[in-house]
């Protein structure tokens, strides 16, 4: 639910190879490593930015950069995205791939996981082919410590032939010992002698035939080793990308393709073809670091703890799976709801009181009216609705949603749900994109990279929006506490809030699975593909720290977004309504003409016109409906957060109105951010479209059916 | 012993060696980064509710699998 100016697709474009330095001598050092080690962790650490952080892997699916600087040099941090391997099976590999192999950094840091070193030390050997610079950070020492695994670094890093160094990134300090070993690498005050993976005889064979007249060719740009390599595995995106990088592609040299056509022979002989050759490269490469390990590591128990394995036998059980994963919601729901309606009621008192002293201002220094009407009715007074409405109840969520991110529960959900996905012929990382959703739709997007097929991923672009996201979440639970939850009463009315906000979900929820069934039998027709999804160990959430950045950069991030929003449209609003064209205001036209449309899904004309004008942000609806209805002659002030229920009744809204707007909330086209997300992710203008309609006829259908349902029947 | 065994036939709590990768295209090339080549010892740890896909412990790191791939995964146990 990577939230922040960076994730929502505001700059969350890939920078691809593209450095920005302070200064010509900055350094640029990549940081490399498998998902879920703590890389940005390090990256944050290091340059104090904060990158989202979270116990599940492929979190990072774009580039980030950051400055640092030590006593000798200053850096660019690159911090690429997660990968297992170098071989580029994925877009993320890719740019990996591309970044350390053509993006000429300075050095590389590989970052491991000191709990599963060995499945790690393969991307450290297959990134020590490409380049000699490399520093490799033993990280979450803290961790492997309590499961009994003890790491012997110094020896690592004699059989490695680069320095290794040991930290614990959530310990900033620890970091300092990285830093000056990578200013010592730099400097060339360490010498590296890279440990060079020994492959099968026949493959070393080949490489020899190949290797001098690469080196000739070649040799100061790509490590022609690991250049013989590819030509002989023959990726199609390498080859790609080295004609791009070197200027002319390798194999229209006519002496190295006759290298190349010689050394397969040679291979051939042997039996190694070239639908066996990546499998006896990885093989070798594992088995290289599996006897790496054998020596350095030493091991009191298994990896996978009896702790870790009692969690999972409980919250992946048969019987108590799903109904934990229920509760943890409802739960989730309740606590923000409580929490949040106290302190909504204070902050509306407080911000409305400070409306009547804004208006005695302005009646003080003889302001015209219309100025006051603008400034104060208008901008202000939408703002203050907007942060009395969004901001508690978001300050609650988001921490919570944080640390069940944090401890490494967003995997075991996408594990209990890829079954039904995969009944609909998606994927089970969905369940980590919708997860993201409720953060933020946009940012659902850009995480939906993390699905490998692309026919899974646009399901999942397509079907993001059904989840509601921090934008619409203060609607719904303002919709449910004034219709239903206040009848209810006393302690039961935030409980049957939750409940009844949790069921909203399971809508959406549903709604997901629907679509996405359907689209893959329509439009995205296809069998559910492969995957293998990792269940990281589960991990301490840092309290203090969740809460601190949940509120800085999620919370005020959106509440700022909102405001940006919401004040000009409130001026917008205002002018809208006080303009006045035969003898109606503007807005009054606006809304009679979609009236007739609107009743028809249990609207009116107002909802629909606040829904359209909120494209931009979906957290601007519910203020421009009621700054509609009070602009529109009803004189009355609204106050408190109980007089809501009056305007809205005042102006037709029964208990169906309500039901049917929450309907029309959680279905409805995305927003202006997210269809831009979607655009550039997918580089198509009709998956854009196809992501505006579907969600927009399915609530269309949805409230047309409930509203004259309910008509009929009560 | 049944020599067609695979990783689909392990119960939760069984360990066994891989014989054969007999998995194709991307998911094969994924199940050897995560390092499951021949002789690699596996444990099963759980299955999700409903039954697929299936959690298996993997040189220190726990991965789910679906059971179609699985079924591609050959063991000796």
């Amino acid at each position: 639910m990577g939230l922040t100016n960076s994730s929502t697709g505001i700059r969350a474009v890939d920078s691809g190879l593209e450095i920005r330095r302070q200064t010509p001598e900055d350094r640029v050092v990549a940081l490399a490593g498998n998902p879920n080690v703590g890389k940005s962790t390090v990256f944050n650490g290091l340059t104090g930015l904060n990158q989202h952080t979270g116990n599940w892997p492929g979190k990072t699916v774009a580039s980030a950069q950051g400055f640092c600087a030590t006593r000798r040099h200053s850096y660019v941090m690159v911090d690429i995205p997660g990968t297992y391997s170098l071989m580029a099976h994925s877009a993320e590999e890719e740019v990996a791939r591309n970044f350390i192999c053509f993006g000429e950094p300075d050095a590389v840091v590989v970052v491991c996981d000191a709990t599963c070193l060995e499945r790690n030390l393969n991307l450290v050997l297959q990134t020590m082919e490409i380049s000699s610079r490399v520093l490799v950070c033993v990280n979450l020492l803290d961790e492997a410590k309590r499961k009994g695994i003890q790491i012997d670094l110094g020896a690592l890093s004699a059989r490695l032939g680069v320095p290794v160094v040991g930290a614990v990134a959530r310990k900033k300090q620890s970091l300092g010992h990285l830093m000056s070993e990578l200013d010592r690498l730099i400097d060339g005050k360490i010498e590296t002698h890279p440990l060079q993976v020994r492959y099968l005889r026949p493959i070393e064979d080949a490489i020899g035939i190949m290797e001098p007249l690469l080196r000739e060719r070649f040799g100061e740009r790509i490590n022609p080793r690991w250049l013989s390599l590819r030509l002989l595995d023959a990726e199609p995106s390498l080859m790609e990308e080295l004609k791009i990088r070197l200027g002319k592609d390798p194999l229209g040299d006519s002496e190295i393709s006759a290298a190349v056509l010689r050394a397969r022979d040679a291979l051939a002989v042997q039996g190694i073809t070239d639908a066996n050759i990546k499998d006896k490269i990885v093989s070798c490469l594992v088995l290289t670091a599996e006897d790496l390990c054998l020596d350095t590591v030493a091991c009191e128990r298994n990896g996978y703890n009896t702790f870790d394995r009692r969690i999972d036998r409980i919250l992946t059980s048969r019987w108590a799976g799903y109904p934990i994963m229920l509760l943890l919601l409802a739960l989730v729901f309740w606590l923000t709801i409580t929490g949040a309606n106290i302190p909504s009621q204070l902050l509306a008192d407080l911000l409305f009181r400070f409306q009547d002293n804004l208006t005695g201002l302005f009646l003080r220094i003889g302001a015209p009216d219309w100025l006051h009407g603008m400034l104060v009715l208008g901008a202000y007074r939408v703002l203050a609705w907007v942060v009395s409405v969004m901001l508690p109840p978001m300050a609650i969520f988001f921490p919570l949603f944080t640390l069940l991110e944090d401890s490494g529960y967003l995997p075991r959900i996408a594990y209990n749900l890829d079954k039904p996905f995969k009944k609909c012929s998606a994927c089970g990382k969905q369940a980590l994109t919708m997860c993201m959703g409720f953060g933020c739709n946009a940012a659902g997007i850009v995480g939906c990279r993390i699905i490998d097929s692309p026919r899974e991923r646009l399901i999942a672009m397509i079907t993001n929006n059904f989840v509601p996201c921090n934008g619409r979440f203060p609607m719904l639970i303002a919709m449910i506490s004034i219709f239903f939850a206040g009848a209810a009463g006393g302690a039961f009315a935030s409980l049957l809030s939750a409940l009844m906000l949790t069921g909203f979900i399971l809508l959406g929820i549903f709604a997901t699975f629907a679509v996405s069934k359907l689209l893959s039998v329509t439009v995205l027709k296809g069998v559910p593909s492969s995957f293998t999804l990792e269940l990281p160990p589960y991990r301490r959430p840092q309290i203090g720290r969740v809460i601190v950045r949940s509120i800085f950069d999620r919370t005020l991030f959106v509440l700022g977004r909102a405001a940006a929003v919401a004040a000009p449209a409130g001026l917008l609003l205002w002018l809208l309504a006080n303009m006045t064209v035969g003898g109606q205001s503007l807005l009054a036209h606006c809304a009679g003409f979609l009236d007739p449309f609107a009743r028809l899904l249990g609207l009116d004309g107002v909802i629909l016109t606040a829904f359209l004008l909120g494209l931009p942000a979906n957290e601007i609806v519910l203020p421009i409906i009621i700054m509609s209805y009070l602009s529109q002659g009803s004189i009355l002030e609204l106050e408190s957060l109980n007089e809501l229920y009056a305007l809205l009744s005042a102006n037709g809204w029964t208990w169906v109105t309500a039901v049917s707007v929450m309907l029309f909330s959680l279905m409805h086209w995305p927003c202006s951010t997210t269809l831009i997300t979607i655009r550039r992710e997918t580089g198509s203008l009709k998956w854009a479209a196809v992501s505006f309609l579907i969600p927009t006829l399915t609530g269309f259908l949805l409230c047309f059916l409930f509203a004259n349902t309910a008509r009929l029947l009560f | 012993m049944n020599t067609n065994r695979s990783l689909r036939d392990m119960a939760p709590g069984q360990t066994a060696t891989i014989r054969a990768l007999l998995s194709t295209g991307s998911i094969r090339r994924r199940l050897l980064d995560i390092g499951l080549v021949e002789n690699t010892e596996v444990e099963c740890v759980g299955r999700s509710p409903c039954g697929d896909p299936s959690a298996f412990l993997i040189r220190g790191a726990v991965i789910a699998i679906r059971s179609e791939d699985c079924s591609s995964i050959l063991i000796c146990s």
